[in-house]
């Protein structure tokens, strides 16, 4: 088997162009994905960023993903591979892809490496983050206008403080409009599993929910409240194709002007070793148009989104009540980034037992 | 008009040697033309996929890691298929092994010392082969299909994974997320060569048992016993053979081999158990058996193979932007083409028209297992 592949090998090798050749003058720019460039979600994301690159800085840069790729040793595997590959920067766009990314760019110190919602650092791996939890704010006012019966449900991911942070932040929002709103949540343990994630919504809308909001990646979610004919937001893309008349807005991630930043930063050496937290304000979260819903419903929602935009509100900010009933801000207080990023409990409002 | 297969009376002992590398070269036919409809150029294409990943040390390494597992199963499995048992359940088996196997490290932390590792890869081992008895135990007392239990334990296993690393055995400084700690030094299987790459002792233990398998079955009384029990049970009892013993032996053998590999896996690549420790490697490996036409020797580079079209599959997206689907569809037209290859040698394909099957009784022979066949 060895000798037929050796034998190939240099029968290709004449007809074989390398590519490396005639990409000297370009910059490459490399993304690692967990899910498929085409989920409809998270990672489509992404890749919407990866394209915005493409146009933008064109010829001068060549950009090159790895889709579909198992947090583990798989991981560490394709990003060296990326690393060996002549890729100048590398964007690994998964939490679970950090002990990996922190291994590979520890052997090349050369290649920029940036890791996406991650918190360990080096001199040459950055962090980039975004605030969905303004986004989620705004979400639960709308939710607690729109509902009913003044009970959503949340399909939640891991319960790291990332996504326990939107949960609370969806809560105060809703309280800020209806102070007795509930928020039930079911954990789907997974980022993106279509099937997993539309049976969390089926069993929330049996528990009586009207709205459903997710921290997970897929439209399953989105479809099986249209098919149930109530209302549900967006999540990382814009999911409006998967329920026309059903999504109220979505938090859509906007990558791309980050990364056309940190590529041009790459290609006039300006590029520094950073812990990024942008949010609505940066553009590197917007909105998706607020559709299904009143008029002045809509106008909250673009109002709260100004404030937030503008540094007026943030939702983070007391008087807020812990789950267990302490009091964790004072009024006019506000949580800082360093309480925010390892939040690890509940505030008043939220229906569900952390795991612990 | 239909098309049948006839048994040939006597099959070419040239073509059963050359089979593996017909279908071989028909898959990288198939695939060329399916590179040249996606608009690459075939050369290119694999060239990337089938050359590139063996050119640098490192992704040499990277080879053997993948390959590892892939070979220690596959070798339990040809034991266990020569003795016409169907354990399809390996992927259970390794994950069963890579818990049992991290029990020291996981629960008992305070342990440590020389003998660590040793006795995790022993309990890997039992975990596996204790898990693989289930199915034998079925099988022999209550005569239930060992393939469909066999199976359905896999997801048994996946669940008991899922719910330890999220329940009893989480992080505590974890994030809330569902894994466990970190070995320590001492429960991690060592690099083979640290400056090159991460392979790890894990391959070692693959190849080994490769040729250890291969001698058993070609030159033990044992490995005798376990080739005329899978070709004819019949004969095999009037030679004295328990045909039951035989279904718990095979079974737990490539349980034990399957359970090794989970241990080797945890403690080598991974360094922690997660809710998911196999990207299939258990279901994959049956590929590797019969590509390797259940020659222990022949799996080893079946493995190597194998390993090869997962690296290809990156090397391939990163070089031509091809979609990381390709390497499945390349796994799934190799063990088509090393299948139809084996059939072909055993059976001949008759057209058979209206007129004569009229004239014919029912009696034609049937296509069925042509694995099992194969064997």
């Amino acid at each position: 088997m060895k000798k037929l592949l050796i034998g190939l090998a240099a029968a290709l090798a004449v007809t074989v162009s390398v590519p490396a050749a005639f990409a000297q003058d370009k910059t490459k720019a490399c993304f690692l994905y967990i899910g498929s460039k085409t989920d409809g979600g998270w990672t489509q994301a992404h890749d919407i960023g990866r394209q915005m690159v493409d146009t933008e800085l064109g010829d001068k840069v060549e950009t090159v993903f790895v889709e579909n790729v198992p947090e583990g040793p798989d991981a560490e595997r394709a990003i060296e591979r990326l690393a060996r590959s002549g890729c100048a920067i590398i964007f690994t766009t998964s939490f679970g892809f950090m002990d990996q990314t922190v291994a590979v760019a520890a052997k090349f110190p050369d290649v920029k490496f940036e890791h996406a919602t991650g918190y360990k650092t080096a001199p040459n791996l950055a962090v980039y983050n975004s605030r969905f939890y303004e986004g989620r704010y705004i979400q639960g006012q709308i939710a607690a206008k729109m509902s009913k019966v003044g009970v959503a449900g949340y399909i939640a991911s891991f319960p790291i403080p990332e996504v326990v942070m939107g949960i609370n932040a969806f809560v105060l929002g809703a309280q800020t409009v209806n102070p007795d709103f509930k928020l039930k949540v079911v954990w789907a343990n997974t980022w993106f599993d279509a099937g997993k994630e539309a049976d969390a919504a089926k069993v929330l809308i049996d528990q009586g929910v009207d709205i459903i909001t997710q921290h997970t990646d897929s439209t399953g979610p989105m479809q099986v409240a249209a098919e149930r004919g109530i209302m549900a937001f967006g999540q990382a893309s814009d999911m409006i194709a998967a329920g026309p008349k059903t999504q109220l807005t979505a938090i859509v991630d906007t990558w791309g002007p980050y990364y056309v930043k940190r590529i041009k930063a790459v290609m006039d050496g300006s590029w520094k070793s950073e812990n990024i937290w942008d949010g609505l304000k940066d553009g590197i979260l917007t909105m998706a148009p607020y559709t299904n819903m009143p008029d002045d419903v809509k106008a909250m929602a673009m109002e709260t989104e100004a404030k937030i935009k503008s540094g007026e509100l943030k939702p983070f900010t007391g008087p807020i009540m812990k789950q267990d009933g302490t009091e964790w801000l004072k009024a006019g207080e506000s949580a800082d980034d360093g309480v925010l990023s390892g939040l690890n409990f509940y505030v008043a409002g939220v229906d569900d037992k952390l795991p612990q | 008009m239909r098309i049948e297969l006839v048994k040939r009376p006597q099959h070419s002992k040239l073509f059963s040697v050359l089979s593996p590398f017909i279908a071989l070269a028909l898959t990288l036919v198939a695939g060329a033309i399916m590179f040249a409809l996606l608009g690459k150029n075939p050369f290119q294409a694999l060239f990337f996929y089938f050359v590139d990943p063996l050119r640098e040390l490192w992704s040499l390494h990277e080879l053997a890691i993948k390959a590892a597992p892939l070979i220690l199963i596959a070798v339990g499995l040809s034991i266990c298929y020569l003795s016409n048992n169907w354990n399809i359940g390996a992927e259970g088996q390794f994950i069963i092994g890579g818990i049992v196997g991290s029990i020291l490290p996981v629960v008992y932390p305070g342990i440590q010392g020389p003998l660590v590792l040793p006795l995790m890869l022993l309990m890997g081992m039992l975990g596996g082969a204790a898990y693989a008895s289930i199915p034998a135990l079925l099988k022999t007392r209550f005569n239930t299909n060992e393939i469909l239990t066999s199976l359905m334990l896999v997801y048994v296993a996946q669940l008991f994974l899922d719910w330890l690393v999220r329940g009893p055995w989480r992080n505590p400084e974890g994030n809330n997320f569902p894994e466990t700690r970190r070995f320590h030094a001492d429960a991690i299987l060592p690099e083979l060569f640290p400056a090159d790459g991460r392979a790890n002792w894990g391959i070692v233990f693959a190849i080994l048992a490769g040729i250890l398998a291969w001698l058993f079955i070609t030159r033990t009384l044992k490995g005798f016993e376990v080739r005329v029990i899978g070709s004819s049970p019949r004969a095999g009892r009037f030679a004295g053979f328990s045909s039951k013993k035989m279904v718990f032996f095979a079974f737990m053998v490539s349980g034990a081999l399957a359970g090794l590999a989970g241990i080797s896996e945890v403690s080598g690549a991974i360094g922690q158990l997660r809710p998911s420790i196999s990207p299939g490697y258990g279901f994959a490996a049956i590929i590797v058996a019969f590509l390797g036409r259940l020659n222990p020797l022949g799996i080893i580079a079946a493995g190597f193979l194998l390993a090869l079209t997962y690296l290809g599959g990156e090397a391939a997206q990163i070089s031509l932007g091809i979609s990381d689907k390709v390497a499945r569809v390349f796994q799934g037209m190799l063990l088509f083409f090393v299948l139809g290859c084996d059939t072909l040698i055993h059976y001949r394909i008759r057209f058979v028209g209206l007129a004569r099957q009229e004239g014919q009784p029912a009696g034609a022979p049937k296509a069925a297992a042509p694995a099992a066949e194969g064997a």
